[in-house]
């Protein structure tokens, strides 16, 4: 592995190669939270040689998850007293029209915090006079832990174990993002544990379709940096490609992880924060584990999407703008008093920024 | 809410593992990773071990993921 100083380098020449050749400005996206919080804490983001700028996209399952969803999940704890929510402690405190599921909770309404997905199944078997309603929130990282959970909740038969999904696939965001005509995304720096599961050659056909380097990094600061020395690499020479400089990474990830999606779930269209419907870009349970499927035992009033006010969180996770564009960011919104989901999450933008970046602009390391 | 970070097995009981997780012990369930080991390394999400990682890599980046596994708890 290059050290730091190394990749800075490298980084600068192949920068240089490309303004060279005509570039005023080269802008990648990081699609993972996870990338974002490093990426903010490591003061990465003052390394990068000017023409190059990296924002966020749509990888904090919580950011990206429609108002409409908050909204039902809160009026099924608010509204069926026989229901205990279960759900990731990321979800609580996301405002929504009635409030936020942890204001539900303080006002009587059954929501308890999962860390793993089988909790909640233990859970319904703890409890069989309750409905237990699982959140289940997550990109590809976390969705083989949901399918594994809806099994088991088949095989011991626990009847009163439901999903509420709002599961999202990366690369359909990826293709939708690429034909928004007023984002420049140049590559991507690709989430280092999603494709753990998905494997690299996942991203071959949209790094062919819309020649684009897609490159899979780990999470240090050495793992970044070589993931966008690859990327400027690849773009200087012309030659956009999928791979990974993440060695947990393979070219086909974790087949098992890919089966147990594929025997529960299948790809159906959902609605993204910002970004709309997209086809294809969800997960439906099949028919075989339809007993477990929230939206088909409990009927919930239709939400629609909108935009909290004020917030720009939607713009955000489009790489439209950074946090620190947003009038609110770090006044009326911060960690403690949080206006949308980005400063919500803990690997939302707005909070990565806030924890590191907006005194005086300089990354603070801890 | 992708973060993975890495642990040792330590003891291994049908689809469930005893790992060594940021200095406590936890139960994993390691149906993803059916050729896990006594002695591996894996990258547990949210309860479950997601891939098998080599000792280097794993001990290389625990304190960061470790790190930032706190922060999001927090
Ligand atoms: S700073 Fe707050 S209000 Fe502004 S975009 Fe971020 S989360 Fe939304």
């Amino acid at each position: 592995m290059k050290t730091i100083p190394e990749l800075r380098q490298e980084i600068d020449r192949q920068v240089d190669l490309l303004v060279r050749a005509g570039r005023q400005r080269i802008q990648l996206m990081e699609v993972c939270g996870t990338h974002t919080v490093a990426l903010a804490r490591g003061g990465l983001l003052d390394l990068m040689p000017k023409p190059l700028r990296l924002v966020s996209g749509p990888g904090c399952p919580v950011c990206v998850t429609d108002q409409s969803y908050m909204d039902q999940a809160v009026w099924l704890a608010q509204n069926r007293p026989d229901v205990t929510i279960a759900t990731y402690g990321d979800m609580l405190r996301v405002p929504g029209r009635s409030g936020s599921l942890e204001e539900a909770r303080a006002a009587g309404a059954q929501v308890q915090v999962v860390y793993a997905a089988h909790e909640a199944v233990e859970m319904a078997r703890q409890n069989t006079k309750r409905q237990v309603v699982f959140l289940a929130v997550g990109f590809e990282t976390t969705t083989p832990a949901t399918a594994l959970a809806i099994e088991q909740a088949r095989r011991l038969n626990v009847t009163n174990f439901s999903v509420f999904t709002a599961h999202k696939l990366v690369l359909p965001a990826m293709r939708a993002l690429l034909s928004q005509p007023d984002i420049q995304i140049d590559g991507f720096l690709c989430p280092g544990h999603v494709s753990v599961i998905l494997g690299y050659k996942a991203y071959e056909d949209l790094a062919r379709d819309f020649h684009r380097p897609c490159v899979v990094a780990g999470f240090d600061e050495e793992q970044i940096l070589a993931g966008v020395a690859e990327i400027c690499r690849q773009l200087a020479t012309g030659q956009p490609q999928a791979c990974s400089v993440y060695s947990p990474v393979s070219a086909q990830g974790n087949t098992v992880a890919q089966k147990i999606l594929a025997d529960v779930f299948h790809p159906a269209d959902a609605p993204w924060r910002a970004l709309g419907v997209i086809p294809g870009s969800g997960l439906e349970l099949n028919e075989a584990y339809a007993d477990f499927d929230t939206r088909r035992r409990i009927e919930m009033p239709p939400c629609e999407s909108y935009e909290l006010p004020g917030c720009r969180c939607g713009e955000v996770i489009c790489g439209r703008c950074l946090p620190t564009d947003c009038p609110l960011f770090a006044k009326a919104c911060t960690p403690r008093s949080p206006v949308g989901p980005c400063m919500v999450s803990s690997e939302g933008s707005c909070a990565a920024y806030y924890k590191y970046r907006w005194r005086g602009g300089k990354a603070a390391k801890l | 809410m992708c973060l993975a970070i890495p642990a040792k097995i330590e003891q291994l009981s049908g689809e469930e593992a005893t790992v060594q997780l940021a200095g406590t012990t936890a139960q994993v369930v390691i149906a993803l990773v059916p050729q896990a080991k006594v002695g591996d390394w894996v990258l547990v999400h949210a309860g479950y071990a997601i891939a098998v990682v080599p000792e280097d890599e794993a001990r290389k980046t625990f304190a960061l993921l470790a790190e930032m596994e706190r922060l999001a708890q927090e």
